[in-house]
C-alpha cells in the first residue's frame, strides 16, 4: 500500500490525502455530533465552515490558479444564496422532502451564479491585474444594491417579483393572494427562511468543490490556465485561447460560490444582502492568501481555522477582535518565515518537489 | 534577527492581552453565594454588537442588563441572575454562534439579541430549542414571528411608523412632510412603509421622499435641497442618529430649518461624540424612554449608568434594563426554579407572559400579546437645552 502510494504522482497523492482528510474530519465531526459530544458553539459552526471552505477553494481557482485578483467573490455567493432561498421557498409545498429541496436549491444557486459569472466575466476578463480587481469589487457592490431592491413573494399563482428601484414599493405591492408568503423583502432581506441546510450537504459540497477544482487543475485545461497565469504572451503565442480558459476558471469558481451561498442562505432564517459586502469578499481572500495561493488544502485549513478562531477567542471579551488580528499577523509571519519553511520542508520533501 | 524580535514583541503583546482579557470577563456572580434553599439563581444571557458599526446599541443593551442584574442580586430576593453578555457584530451568523456559546454556558433565559436581523436568525434557533427569548430592542415584526417564545420589550417598527403618523396628524395638522430614510436598512424601511400607509389614511401631506444607503450616508445635500424646494416644513427621519447628525448639520449649513421628527433610533444623538448638540435643538422624537423623567427609578438608573459608564443611558439600555426585570417578573409568576431546564422554563414563562403586567422605565403597565408584541404608550419628546422634555410644557 505504502509502496503504491510512493509510486503515485506526488500531486495525486496530495489530492488523495486531501479527500481522505476531509472525509475523516467529517466522519469524526458527524460521530461527535450525533453522540452529543460536540459543544453547541462548534456544532453551529459546522455548516458555515463547509460553506467558507468551498468559497475559499473556489476563489483559489481564480486567484491562485488563474492568477487574477477577484474582490467580488461574495457577490456570487449572494446570487447563489438568494436564488437558492427563492427556489427552496417556492418548492416548499411541491417537494416536501427537505434534502431534495436543498439539493435543488444549491443547483439553482450554482446555475444563477454561473450565469452571473458568465455575464460579468465576458467583458471583465479582458482587463488585467488591478483593473480586474477594481471591476470585480464594483460588481460585488452592484449585486448587493440590486438585491436590496428586490422584492419577491410566492402564492398559489406562482412567483411574484418586483424591482424596487425608487424605494417606494413594499411587499404589499406584490398583491399576493391569501396564503402567499414574501420571500425577499428588499432591504429587510430574506426572513423566515426554513433552515434546511445539513452538515452532510456541506460535506458533499466541499467534496464536489475539491473534485472539480483539483481535477481541473491537473487537467489539460488546468495546465493551460496555469500557463496563462505564468506568462500570458507565451501562452497566446502557442495558440491557446486566452478568453476561453480565463472564462472557464472564472465561471467554475462563480458556480461553486453560488452553491456554497445557497447552502449558507438556507442555514439561517434571516439573511440580508449587506452580509455579502466587501468585507466578506476580503475575508475569503484572506483564507486563500493565508492558506497559500494555489494551495487547495491550505485554503481548507485556513477557512476552518479563521472561522473558528473568533469564536474560540470569546473569552477575551473586549479584546477579542484585537487578539484575532494579532493571531492573524503572527500566522502570516510564521507561514512566510524562511526558517520555518525549511523546517517544514524536511518532513514533506517529496510532496514539496512538484510544488503542491 | 529582526524577524525574531518582531515575533517576540508580538508574542508578548498577545500574552499581555491574554492577561488583561481574562480579568475582564468575570460573569457577575450573585452577591450572596451562600444560597439558601429559596434563592434561585438563573443563568441569563444577552447578545448584542459590542464591536463594529452598531456597537453603541449592543454596549448599551449589555450595560443596561448588567445594571438590572446587579440591582436584583444586591436586593437579595428569591430570584437572582448570573449574567453573560456576548458579542455578535450585528450579524446573523455571529449571533447564532453567540447564542450557541451561551447555550454551552448553560443559559436558561435570554434577554437579547439587540438588532433585528440577528434576532430573526437567533429567534428561529431559540424557537427550535424552546429557549425563552425577550429581545430588548429588535423592533422588526419578523422577530416575534419566529415563534411563540419570542417577545419584545420595544415597539415594533409598524407601531413606530403608525405612532409617528398619528402624532403628526393630531398635533401638527397641515404640516408638509418630507421623509428621508435608509432603503438598505430593514429598520428604516420598515418604519417608512407603515408611516406612509398611515399618513395616507390620516391625511398627512407627504411632499417628498428621499432615500440613502450605507454607502451614501455622508452627504444629504441633494435630499435636503429637494425637501426644501418641495416646501416641507417637517422632516421625518426614521433612521439611526449617526446619519441624522449629518442631516442636522447640513440643514443648518443650508439655512433650512424645518422641524425634525425622529423615532427611537434618533435616541443617542445627544451623547454622540463630536456632535454639536445645539444643532439638535427642537428635534422631536418618539421614544418610550426619557433620561430626564422625574421618577425615582429612572433617576437611579441614569445615575448608576453614568457612574459606571460615564454617559447618559439611551433607550436601548433602558429597554434591556426593563427586559431583565420583565424576565424576573415572568419567572416569579411562572414559579420557575433554577434547576429547571431552559425548555421547561420556556414553556412555563410563555404561559404567563400574556398575563403579567410590568412597570418599567420605558412604560407603565407593559403587557404582552401572545404574538410577542408589547403594549405600551409611546411618548413624544422634544430636545431643549440638550435634554429631552415633553412638548408644550
Amino acid at each position: 500500500m505504502s509502496a503504491k502510494l510512493k509510486r503515485m504522482k506526488s500531486h495525486t497523492r496530495v489530492n488523495l490525502l486531501t479527500y481522505l482528510g476531509v472525509t475523516v474530519l467529517f466522519v469524526v465531526m458527524f460521530y461527535l455530533q450525533s453522540a452529543g459530544m460536540l459543544k453547541r458553539s462548534m456544532a453551529g459552526m459546522l455548516i458555515p465552515i463547509c460553506c467558507y471552505m468551498s468559497m475559499a477553494v473556489s476563489l483559489n481557482l481564480t486567484v491562485g490558479i488563474l492568477g487574477e485578483l477577484s474582490l467580488g467573490h461574495a457577490g456570487f455567493m449572494s446570487v447563489g444564496a438568494f436564488s437558492g432561498i427563492i427556489a427552496a421557498s417556492c418548492l416548499q409545498t411541491a417537494i416536501p422532502a427537505a434534502g431534495l429541496r436543498l439539493v435543488i436549491a444549491m443547483v439553482v444557486g450554482a446555475l444563477f451564479a454561473t450565469i452571473t459569472g458568465f455575464v460579468v466575466g465576458t467583458p471583465v476578463l479582458r482587463l488585467r491585474g488591478d483593473y480586474l480587481a477594481i471591476v470585480t469589487l464594483a460588481f460585488g457592490e452592484i449585486i448587493k444594491e440590486l438585491i436590496n431592491c428586490l422584492i419577491v413573494g410566492t402564492d398559489e399563482k406562482g412567483l411574484h417579483m418586483i424591482f424596487n428601484v425608487s424605494g417606494a414599493k413594499t411587499v404589499e405591492d406584490l398583491h399576493l393572494k391569501d396564503g402567499g408568503v414574501a420571500i425577499i423583502k428588499g432591504a429587510q432581506g430574506a426572513v423566515g427562511t426554513q433552515t434546511i441546510a445539513t452538515f452532510f450537504a456541506g460535506y458533499v459540497l466541499v467534496m464536489i468543490t475539491l473534485l472539480i477544482v483539483l481535477n481541473l487543475k491537473h487537467s489539460r485545461a488546468g495546465r493551460a490556465i496555469m500557463a496563462l497565469r505564468d506568462n500570458r504572451i507565451a501562452t497566446e503565442s502557442i495558440g491557446i485561447n486566452v478568453t476561453k480558459y480565463k472564462l472557464m476558471a472564472f465561471v467554475t469558481s462563480a458556480a461553486l460560490a453560488g452553491a456554497a451561498g445557497a447552502l449558507y442562505g438556507l442555514n439561517f432564517s434571516s439573511l440580508q444582502a449587506t452580509k455579502f459586502n466587501f468585507n466578506t469578499s476580503i475575508l475569503i481572500l484572506v483564507f486563500v492568501v493565508l492558506g497559500g495561493l494555489g494551495n487547495v488544502w491550505g485554503s481548507l485549513v485556513a477557512a476552518a481555522a479563521l472561522t473558528i478562531l473568533p469564536e474560540a477567542l470569546r473569552e477575551f471579551s473586549d479584546y477579542r477582535m484585537l487578539v484575532y488580528a494579532i493571531v492573524l499577523i503572527l500566522v502570516m509571519l510564521a507561514t512566510n518565515n524562511p526558517k520555518l519553511k525549511v523546517f517544514f520542508s524536511r518532513f514533506g520533501k517529496k510532496s514539496e518537489k512538484e510544488g503542491n | 534577527m529582526k524577524r525574531v524580535f518582531a515575533f517576540a514583541v508580538a508574542a508578548v503583546m498577545a500574552l499581555s492581552l491574554v492577561a488583561c482579557g481574562s480579568k475582564t470577563e468575570q460573569p457577575s456572580a450573585p452577591a450572596t453565594n451562600e444560597t439558601s434553599d429559596s434563592v434561585q439563581v438563573f443563568k441569563l444571557g444577552s447578545i448584542g454588537p459590542l464591536t463594529g458599526g452598531a456597537a453603541i446599541y449592543g454596549q448599551s443593551v449589555i450595560n443596561g442588563a448588567k445594571i438590572a442584574v446587579d440591582e436584583i442580586n444586591a436586593a437579595g430576593g428569591n430570584i437572582q441572575f448570573e449574567f453573560n453578555g456576548q458579542d455578535d457584530e450585528a450579524d446573523g451568523e455571529k449571533s447564532v454562534n453567540a447564542y450557541n456559546t451561551l447555550m454551552d454556558w448553560g443559559m436558561q433565559v435570554m434577554v437579547g439579541p439587540t438588532t433585528t436581523g440577528a434576532s430573526i436568525a437567533v429567534g428561529a434557533q431559540a424557537a427550535a430549542d424552546r429557549t425563552i427569548m425577550l429581545t430588548p430592542s429588535a423592533s422588526g415584526t419578523d422577530v416575534i414571528a419566529a415563534g411563540d417564545n419570542v417577545f419584545q420589550v420595544c415597539f415594533t417598527d409598524p407601531n413606530q411608523g403608525v405612532g409617528s403618523a398619528d402624532y403628526i396628524a393630531e398635533n401638527m395638522a397641515g404640516a408638509k412632510v418630507a421623509v428621508i430614510y435608509k432603503n438598505d436598512d430593514a429598520y428604516s424601511q420598515g418604519i417608512r412603509d407603515t408611516f406612509i400607509t398611515e399618513s395616507g389614511a390620516k391625511g398627512v401631506d407627504v411632499v417628498y421622499e428621499g432615500t440613502f444607503t450605507e454607502d451614501t450616508q455622508t452627504d444629504f445635500s441633494v435630499q435636503l435641497a429637494a425637501a426644501q424646494s418641495a416646501g416641507a416644513d417637517l422632516v421625518f427621519l426614521p433612521i439611526y442618529y449617526q446619519p441624522a447628525s449629518v442631516i442636522l448639520n447640513q440643514a443648518n449649513q443650508m439655512g433650512y430649518a424645518p422641524t425634525f421628527f425622529g423615532v427611537d433610533g434618533m435616541d443617542g444623538i445627544l451623547t454622540m461624540e463630536g456632535f454639536d448638540t445645539s444643532l439638535a435643538e427642537g428635534v422631536m422624537l418618539l421614544t418610550p424612554f426619557s433620561a430626564d423623567a422625574p421618577d425615582e427609578r429612572t433617576q437611579n438608573f441614569v445615575k448608576t449608568y453614568q457612574a459606571q459608564h460615564g454617559e447618559i443611558p439611551n433607550q436601548f439600555a433602558a429597554d434591556a434594563y426593563d427586559g431583565v426585570y420583565i424576565m424576573k417578573a415572568a419567572l416569579e409568576a411562572a414559579g420557575c426554579t433554577a434547576d429547571m431546564s431552559a425548555a421547561d422554563i420556556c414553556e412555563a414563562v410563555v404561559a404567563v407572559m400574556t398575563q403579567i403586567s410590568v412597570d418599567g422605565l420605558t412604560g407603565q403597565n407593559m403587557t404582552w400579546a401572545a404574538t410577542g408584541e408589547v403594549s405600551k404608550a409611546p411618548m413624544a419628546v422634544v430636545i431643549e437645552n440638550g435634554a429631552y422634555v415633553l412638548p408644550n410644557a
